[in-house]
């Protein structure tokens, strides 16, 4: 038998091509009679359109078509679908206005879909669409979300006239604010969540063809999950049977959120198609990607905790105003309310519990999930209040947070999730020796010799993972299912296909998943590849986000793998002529129990596709079996990071000295992986706390960081060596124990580097990002007061 | 309008009428059909693009196909042995999880090669200042520096 | 990138015939920050003349207390230069300190200087040693060269051949980068030459330009504390997103400062 491949480091799968250049990205596939797209997006933040003259464009050397929204109208295409409805306070449903695929008479942000020039090649689709002519009337904008509640401000939708989008809260307000009034102490904290661009490596593409033949559709599209673009473009939008439509999602650069949305012009390639007989490519820039991409975070909020005398946490009351941009995007409902407000409790036993979350309409891109999708908010308010209520109550933050520790499990939070398990002093612990942070006064001491400035930092954070048991989902709003879907073919010689409606992007998947498989199997994992991303292929899927692969996508696999040893096993016993019962399997082993009689799996394979020796009358031939598995709860991985900074007091720059990262993702399939998954969340953190700002113009709604020279993802020498641990309470609700780790970095790092910030300048608040500039201004405020 | 022009790639001569405006990025990947290069923005930020012209590092995204007459290229395609073998940089990425996503890894690895052809052992924080043009979004860059310092060393001792 | 027509003019000669003759058109040194604008739309010259395979445009020379570079020399030629790095280290190490290893592999000194990006590094340089530009149909001096925010001396039809720095006693460049684009939100440039005191800063304003007040604070004495007495203005220094005026203002101090201290290691 094979060493166990479950918790090895195993050398990814993948790597081969992507290492050679043979990785195939949407963009590279290149279509027989192949044309390009180029869309006319608005340069304004808001405007009516008074007409469109697309005479010249058409003339245009190489131009085949021009597209407007009158086009789009005339074929009675449906606008881009929400997939969950909020119900607000009053028990009404959010206001959803009209989301076209191109302007319908008015463009919200800049950017904006109004034209799409098909032409022979991209750049002379690009020379055209410069010819459109479009007469606008532009209109005032507005760019922020509190002030798009303001009276006067402008507004949108003509069905959100306030442009509000729902006003919705969770806990019960009475008891909260009862709690706050018998407080000893009561820490508060006015919370920016910085709005960012996703900036996933490769930018967005799509390439639509339509075959003649059999009526039907091809969409190669960089996406987070196929089945549900699919979905979404033929239920909702297109009007099409779902199985005249395949949607391929091959090698995907990266996602982080910003793929798993169907967007316009997705469905502007896959239409146009047909309208031209040739397949239709568009592959954005990088500056049509920041504009048009869905944005993350965008949150402003007010954050109290209330505390008694002895630091313990008696109630919290939050009330936070989402941006949702100009429209709403896929998923973006259920991100500042299901996915933010639920996680407030934390690590905590803090026992009430009030949010209000008011969303609004601006002229900006939609924003919706990017990596964490809610919980990077919600534990930048908690950890930001505990840090801060430390040192006001003078108490070691550390202690702090122990005094308050959720130890008895399974815990009901009062913002309705239930945590199965975990062990939070455990990773604290580690995390503080790993951290040295003993040694930390004597480090202060020498930076404050050097003239700069030292800080340290904590944030123990705690995620809902593994979206989600469905009814629970349906009964938030959610309008589609959230299980997984796998499938394992077994062929005649032993090797294997499994077939995963988890896409992966970058995760790993084609090693991690393999090594299950091939781990339950006992077989070399070179005798297993995993096959994902594409509609034909794969019997459905709900896709890849919210750290749901493992968890959700593998225990199908796991379902699956458990049908065919089962089937196995009946094979197993007819070849061996032994009762049924009396099989044990163990890992490609099938051993008739108490003898040395034995079958391997491979030869239990050989025998269900050359069935001369084989059970007819009770089974058919064959070895392949699927599942579809809907997860019973959530995950929690929880974990605690801590951060330690050096601030240059005369620059304003800040250095990571030191990281240390403890996790709790429970049963680990390959630490390599996981590590890297670390290292990245972690960065993404880091940038939005340090480099990361989305700015628009408050004035005039441009985008200003709309390029990588303003807007700044951390580059190497911006982030330092992590160190990475791990501790292990598994998942008791799933088979492998497991829980997912995509998204824990980018949640915990923010507040830690905040936290090690503040401490550093003395402060008690600092904005993200905190730039030297923003650092600089903040000492000198300090200064003056 | 078109001109003609030629130049190496991975040791091969090419050429080709091409528009004037053509990037040398989109002569390989569209007239050469070496997909491996990467295209990840429009500011010569993200180094997805780099491959190496007579022996040095560039952003393909950043100049014209015209400026490479005569030139030497080598892209991502061209590393490995012809025998499938893969280079030493390449090697170190895979053996030290320095990718993930795979659509910044050419760049990086076209660039590593470069400079730990003339900085054989490198510290730690000159391979991160070396990265100054080549972005990720996926590893945090703790792995692919980890890499660049393997697959430096595999290649200083395989000379 | 708008269509355009190519050349590759074989002499400077030729070059400059080229450039006289088309007046939209534009000189294509390394194209480093020529191609980014016309890709995004932001230049849509008639006609792009290469002078990339103009051999005399290209080469180092150290003589007689002199670097001269040739126009077309990459900037990682300059940073990897020996004679250079003898001769003025600081040039060197300013030209390792542009964009990033892959734009220094292209990019070249005749193009910095003639596209004269505000944030560029190379007008740092020139201005701080008081270099000389030669061109086609003349010589000018460095306080002549820089004019205002893209804006040089140089007319139509007039092509750098190549930069002469006087080599200093002693002088550093220091940078505070933009984080995102790596341009210099503040480069300062001092040394100590034959004439005197010079301190040139990129990156603040229009244009590079020398901050005379240092110059005499360091000119009665070079050391770092003559820098904290001068009071550097806000007015007419650049604001955007990354940094106000003001902050520019302070960050010429510190990184003068450090200048100073780094010229005196």
């Amino acid at each position: 038998m094979n060493a166990p491949l479950i918790g090895a480091r195993v050398q990814r799968k993948e790597d081969y091509r992507f290492l050679t250049g043979a990785g195939q990205y949407t963009d590279d596939v290149t279509l027989k009679n192949q044309s390009h797209a180029a869309f006319v997006r608005s340069p304004h933040a808001h405007a009516k359109i008074k007409s469109i003259k697309a005479d010249k464009a058409k003339k245009a050397p190489g131009v085949i078509a021009v597209f407007t929204g009158a086009d789009i109208a005339a074929a009675k295409l449906g606008g881009l679908p929400c997939g969950w409805l909020i119900t607000d306070v009053k028990g009404e449903p959010m206001k959803e206005p009209p989301h076209p695929v191109l302007a319908d008479g008015k463009v919200r942000y800049v950017g904006d879909h109004v034209a799409v020039v098909v032409a022979e090649t991209a750049e002379q689709a690009r020379d055209a669409a410069e010819l459109v002519e479009v007469d606008y009337e532009v209109l005032p904008a507005v760019v922020d979300a509190v002030a798009a509640r303001k009276k006067g401000a402008p507004v949108l939708h003509e069905i959100a006239p306030d442009n509000t989008c729902y006003v919705w809260s969770i806990g019960d307000k009475a008891v909260v604010d009862a709690a706050f009034a018998k407080a000893a102490h009561v820490t508060k904290l006015d919370i920016v969540n910085n709005r960012l661009i996703p900036t996933a490596m490769e930018p967005r593409a799509a390439n639509g063809s339509y075959n003649r033949s059999d009526d039907s559709y091809t969409l190669y599209v960089a996406s987070q999950n196929p089945h549900v673009e699919r979905l979404l473009m033929t239920a909702f939008v297109m009007g099409l049977p779902e199985h005249k439509v395949r949607v391929v999602a091959p090698d995907v650069g990266g996602g982080f959120g910003s793929k798993i949305y169907l967007y316009a012009e997705d469905v502007v390639v896959t239409w146009a198609s047909r309208q031209i007989g040739r397949p239709v490519k568009w592959t954005a820039d990088r500056s049509e990607s920041s504009l048009s991409d869905a944005h993350g975070r965008d949150h402003q909020t007010l954050a109290e905790m209330a505390l008694d005398k002895d630091g313990k946490f008696l109630a919290m009351r939050v009330h936070t105003t989402a941006n949702m941009g100009a429209y709403l995007s896929t998923f973006a409902s259920c991100i500042p309310t299901i996915l933010y407000a639920t996680l407030l409790s934390g690590q905590y036993t803090t026992p009430a519990i009030y949010c209000e979350v008011t969303a609004t309409f601006t002229n900006t891109a939609p924003v919706d999930a990017y990596r964490g999708a809610g919980r990077p908010e919600a534990t930048y308010v908690v950890e930001r209040l505990v840090e801060t209520a430390a040192r006001e109550m003078k108490i070691d933050p550390a202690e702090l947070r122990r005094r308050n520790f959720i130890r008895s499990f399974p815990y009901q939070t009062p913002v309705a999730l239930q945590y199965d398990i975990g062990d939070y002093d455990a990773t604290l612990d580690a995390a503080q020796k790993m951290a040295d942070v003993a040694g930390f006064p004597a480090r202060r001491k020498a930076s404050e010799a050097k003239g700069k400035l030292r800080g340290l930092g904590y944030a123990a954070y705690i995620e809902a993972c593994g979206i989600a048991p469905s009814a629970v989902a349906g009964s938030l709003g959610a309008r589609a299912g959230l299980f997984e879907a796998g499938e394992i073919r077994v062929h005649p010689t032993g090797s294997v296909t499994v077939f995963t409606g988890s896409h992966s992007h970058g995760q790993g998947h084609e090693t991690s998943f393999a090594q299950v498989v091939a781990d339950r199997l006992g077989m070399p994992i070179e005798n297993v590849d995993i096959v994902h991303g594409d509609t034909s292929k794969i019997l459905f899927g709900m896709g890849t986000y919210g750290s749901r692969s493992i968890a959700v996508g593998g225990t199908a696999i796991v379902k699956a793998l458990d049908k065919i040893i089962a089937k196995g096993r009946k094979i197993a016993a007819h070849l061996m002529e032994a009762a049924e019962g009396d099989v044990e399997y163990d890992r490609g082993v099938y051993k008739v129990a108490g003898t040395d009689k034995q079958k391997l799996f491979g030869e239990v394979a050989f025998a269900a596709y050359v069935p001369h020796n084989y059970p007819h009358d009770k089974l058919e031939p064959g070895l392949n079996e699927n599942a579809f598995y809907d997860p019973a709860n959530f995950t929690f991985p929880a974990g605690t990071y801590i951060c330690e900074v050096e601030v240059d007091p005369e620059t304003g720059v800040v250095k990571i000295e030191r990281w240390s990262a403890v996790d709790d993702f429970g049963k680990i399939i390959n630490p390599m992986i996981v590590e890297g998954q670390v290292h990245g969340g972690l960065t993404q953190g880091i940038g939005q706390a340090l480099t990361e700002g989305c700015h628009y113009d408050p004035a005039t709604g441009q985008l200003v960081t709309g390029s990588l020279m303003d807007y700044c993802i951390p580059r190497a020498d911006d982030v330092p060596n992590f160190q990475v641990d791990t501790r292990e309470t598994p998942c008791t609700h799933n088979p492998l124990g497991v829980k997912g780790c995509g998204e824990a970095g980018a949640i915990g790092a923010p507040p830690a580097l905040i936290n090690a910030i503040t401490d550093a300048l003395g402060v008690r608040e600092i904005a993200m990002p905190a730039t030297p500039q923003t650092v600089w201004r903040t000492l000198q405020n300090k200064k003056a007061a | 309008m078109s001109v003609k022009v030629s130049m190496k790639v991975n040791g091969k001569a090419v050429s080709a009428e091409v528009e004037e405006r053509t990037l040398l990025v989109t002569f390989i990947r569209e007239h050469l059909l070496l997909t491996g290069t990467h295209v990840g923005c429009d500011t010569a930020q993200c180094g997805a693009c780099t491959v190496s012209m007579n022996g040095g590092a560039v952003k393909a995204c950043s100049m014209l196909a015209m400026q490479a007459e005569g030139a030497e290229i080598t892209t991502i395609e061209g590393v490995a042995k012809p025998d499938g073998t893969l280079h030493p940089m390449q090697a170190a990425f895979k053996e030290h999880h320095g990718l993930q996503c795979g659509f910044c890894t050419p760049g990086m690895v076209m660039n590593a090669i470069d400079y730990a052809t003339r900085h054989p052992s490198p510290s730690e924080q000159d391979i991160r200042e070396a990265l100054d043009g080549n972005l990720c979004r996926c590893t945090g860059y703790h792995n692919i520096v980890k890499s660049i310092a393997a697959g430096a060393k595999a290649m200083a001792s395989a000379k | 990138m708008h269509a355009f027509k190519y050349h590759r003019p074989a002499s400077v000669k030729d070059a400059e015939a080229l450039a006289t003759k088309n007046a939209e058109g534009r000189l294509l040194a390394g194209g480093q920050s020529l191609v980014q604008a016309m890709k995004l739309r932001l230049s849509s010259p008639t006609d792009l003349i290469d002078l990339g395979t103009i051999k005399e445009l290209t080469g180092i020379k150290v003589s007689g207390g002199t670097v001269e570079i040739g126009a077309m020399t990459r900037h990682s030629e300059v940073h990897r230069s020996a004679e250079v790095k003898k001769a003025i280290p600081a040039l060197a190490a300013l030209a390792g300190m542009i964009g990033d290893r892959q734009v220094r592999n292209m990019g070249t000194i005749g193009g910095s200087l003639a596209n004269n990006d505000p944030a560029a590094d190379y007008p740092g340089a020139v201005l701080g040693l008081g270099a000389t530009i030669t061109t086609n149909k003349r010589k000018i001096e460095a306080d002549k060269f820089f004019t205002g925010l893209y804006e040089t001396a140089l007319k139509p039809g007039e092509i750098i051949t190549s930069v002469s720095f006087p080599v200093p006693k002693r002088a550093a460049y220091t940078k505070f980068k933009n984080p995102a684009s790596r341009f210099a939100i503040v480069g300062v440039f001092v040394a100590e030459t034959a004439s005197g005191v010079r301190v040139a800063v990129t990156g603040a304003g229009a244009c590079a330009f020398r901050q005379t007040d240092m110059e005499k604070a360091l000119g009665a004495k070079f050391a770092a504390e003559s820098i904290a007495k001068v009071k550097v203005k806000p007015d007419d220094l650049n604001t955007d997103l990354h940094a106000s005026a003001e902050y520019r203002a302070h960050l010429i101090g510190v990184m003068a400062k450090r200048a100073v201290e780094a010229a005196l290691k």
